[in-house]
């Protein structure tokens, strides 16, 4: 490890010669990465030059990354520490064909033209690896704590489920990246976002983020790192955890992270690329070494109480625009900011909804589980636990996308995909599908939508598409009952069905 | 990348928060593989609405754009750089840029400047006074004239010098190879490379 004298906060100049500062989890990742420590102070600081430990890369924000390099007459330097995967244009339906769309065929072949010229491993669709790239990285064991992990995707920040430092970045960037395996960062402030207390049946991980995101804010994490902390976010699975990361770019936030702990190295053994042996032992040995100091200080501290939290859904057209499933549509009067309410008024519109409506009175005509949020084996079992022995309400089509081909096939092993297709949903090949809609899974205009994505934008989902953020649980009572749901809405099952699964093993 | 020392050009007000990229250009254009050429693709949703600010003169020649804050949230992509630059924006003001939004337009010469949320206010009663106002982005004083108005922005001076210069990153960076040949000689064992995993 570099030993560097600073860590990464914004009064770095101050401690410069001061006795060791505690430090927190996104401080020491950030110091065993310096390669070369900007010169100057504070604001007028350069940025440091970090190493990257995992370039993930997919045909949307890399081809003029590859060309710059081309152009410039730069070899890629290390493709070893770099991986592709094919996922935002993939089709769901009929991978064995042709890609219909000509331009996206034509971006998937010009990913895998680049990866072979460069040397880069690639998982295409058809193969068993193939996913979403924040999916898959986790699944191979390739994130692992105390990483930096970059991306050209926003949500590369699922990754901090791990422990690891991970943060999306634009194309410039990859191709940085590309070229020197480094960049050049000014260094973050850090956040505590403390959730403590148990959360209750039907309360999931994507309750907590979009929570904690109406609380804070669309910009509240603009120059932090969220660090995830308190009891009930160690109580989580790792499933969960990477829910919540892979949202704090909603917040602002380039990165989010949750300290590595016994359920971190538990999902983390004998995965494809996790260390063995000695290896393993020295890697647990610095992996422990990393939580947050005892004593470390936060720029900024959010708490949330985990015993009192509610479903939460999104009214309006960014992800901070959340309340109670238990609530109404907000009144834009009752926003206090004229430049808020003007938001507001224009999000109702745009959604077509009137304030003061019940959030469970509003009906949706689609329902999609899938998206880098929420589309692992955990969210398809518990999206699968509430609709077994359930009817769908006829008017709603509902698209099951599995985040990753080995997801898909683990479900399958588990019987979920009959699951589905018995209630009357659509069980499709892994991608980004209708979260963005680069693929053909769109909503039509004014279509309705609960989903498991992670934005609502105007658009998102398909142009003039209307789409309300959900967790895995409320989108399957939300396929039942046909309005806005929470399991708790639903009548019991009448006839008991067989609810045993046998989990396989992934590694 | 071209420097950036001063712009004067017509400013365009955009009363509205929170424009994420996905609003600047929406995902189905990021399938094109060139680094050019987005201009059509620059809020192409909100464009098909006549009076939005871009479908009426003189603000459709306009360079500066005048924005609510948190703009640019969201999405990665640098397309969105890529299609107000090609459009003819040069600077972009708001009180409050999403992270990687800001790191973009640094590493493609667009000015984010960061401009005090009651300052913005101002500003857009000049340009709705008088449309077609020129605005003036300075980056040496780093101030912003609008009419009357005289408001300071801030941009951090690490992007600042780099844009005043014209410098590329890659080719800052690899002036300190050596340093990242030592620090790879020093990388752990244990961590993971993406060749075939081992068994």
């Amino acid at each position: 490890m570099t030993e560097a004298t600073t860590p990464g906060t914004h009064d770095s100049a101050q401690v410069q010669n001061a006795p060791r500062k505690a430090k927190t989890l996104a401080e020491k990742v950030w110091r065993d990465h310096v390669v070369r420590q900007g010169e100057g102070a504070g604001d007028a600081a350069q940025p440091d030059l970090l190493y990257i430990d995992l370039h993930l890369i997919h045909e949307v924000t890399s081809p003029q990354a590859f060309e710059g390099l081309r152009l410039a007459g730069r070899p890629l330097r290390r493709p070893d520490l770099t991986i592709a995967t094919e996922d935002h244009n993939t089709p769901t339906l009929a991978i064995d064909r042709p890609i219909a769309d000509p331009t996206s065929r034509t971006q998937i072949e010009t990913l895998r033209a680049n990866c072979k010229e460069f040397g880069v491993r690639l998982h295409s669709l058809g193969d068993k690896e193939q996913g979403i790239v924040h999916v898959v990285g986790p699944q191979l064991g390739l994130t692992q704590p105390g990483m930096t992990v970059v991306c050209g995707d926003s949500h590369t920040s699922t990754h901090g489920a791990v422990g690891a430092l991970a943060f999306g970045i634009g194309t410039s960037e990859v191709e940085h990246v590309m070229a020197t395996q480094t960049l050049p960062l000014k260094p973050f402030k850090t956040m505590a976002i403390t959730v403590e207390g148990t959360l209750r049946p039907g309360v999931s991980s994507k309750d907590i983020i979009l929570a904690v995101i109406a609380k804070i804010g669309t910009g509240g994490g603009q120059g932090y790192v969220l660090e995830y902390r308190g009891s009930a976010i160690r109580a989580l699975s790792m499933d969960a955890r990477m829910t919540i990361c892979n949202m704090s770019i909603e917040a602002g936030a380039r990165a989010g992270m949750i300290a590595p702990d016994e359920t971190t190295f538990d999902f983390l053994r004998g995965r494809p690329h996790a260390p063995v042996g000695a290896d393993w032992d020295a890697a647990l040995e610095y992996w422990r070494t990393l939580p947050t100091d005892a004593d470390a200080d936060f720029d900024a501290e959010v708490f949330l109480d985990a015993d009192t939290l509610e479903p939460f859904v999104t009214w309006g057209t960014n992800p901070g625009q959340g309340v109670s499933l238990n609530s109404n549509v907000p009144n834009p009067e009752d926003f206090g900011d004229e430049n808020a309410k003007a938001a507001a008024e224009r999000a109702l519109a745009y959604m077509d909804l009137a304030a003061g409506t019940p959030m469970k009175d509003i009906r949706v005509d689609t329902v999609f589980l899938g998206s880098c949020t929420n589309s692992r084996i955990e969210d398809l079992r518990a999206a699968a636990d509430v609709i077994r022995g359930r009817e769908k309400d006829p008017n709603i089509r509902m698209l099951v996308v599995p985040g990753s081909a080995r997801v898909r096939l683990e479900a399958e092993a588990e019987g979920l995909d009959q699951v589905f297709k018995d209630f009357g949903a659509e069980w499709r090949f892994a991608g980004c599908s209708m979260c963005l809609g680069m693929n053909p899974d769109q909503l039509e205009p004014g279509e309705r939508c609960a989903s498991t994505s992670n934005r609502n934008f105007e658009g998102r989902q398909g142009k003039g598409g209307r789409t309300h953020l959900v967790s895995p649980v409320v989108a399957a009572a939300t396929a039942v009952r046909g309005t806005l749901s929470s399991p708790s809405d639903l009548a019991p099952v009448v006839e008991p069905v067989e609810t045993e699964t046998q989990p396989v093993n992934v590694a | 990348m071209e420097q950036f020392t001063t712009h004067t050009g017509i400013g365009v007000p955009l009363r509205q928060s929170n424009v994420d990229t996905d609003q600047i250009i929406p995902a189905v254009y990021l399938k094109r593989i060139t680094r050019t050429g987005f201009e059509d693709a620059l809020f192409a949703s909100w464009r098909k609405n006549p009076e939005f600010i871009l479908n009426q003169e003189p603000f459709n020649a306009g360079s500066v754009l005048v924005a609510g804050a948190d703009f640019g949230t969201g999405s990665s992509r640098e397309h969105a750089v890529w299609a107000l630059k090609d459009y003819g924006f040069k600077a972009v003001l708001s009180s409050r840029f999403a992270d990687i939004f800001r790191g973009n337009s640094g590493k493609q010469g667009l000015l984010a400047a960061q401009v005090a949320q009651d300052d913005i206010e101002l500003i857009w009663k000049v340009l709705e006074h008088a449309p077609g106002t020129e605005v003036t982005v300075d980056l040496v004083s780093k101030t912003v004239h609008a009419g009357a108005v005289v408001a300071p922005f801030d941009i951090d001076d690490y992007t600042r010098w780099r844009l005043l210069e014209g410098l590329d990153d890659i080719g800052l960076t690899l002036r300190h190879e050596a340093d990242i040949t030592a620090f790879e000689a020093t990388r752990p064992s244990f961590k993971p490379t993406t060749l075939p995993a081992k068994s």
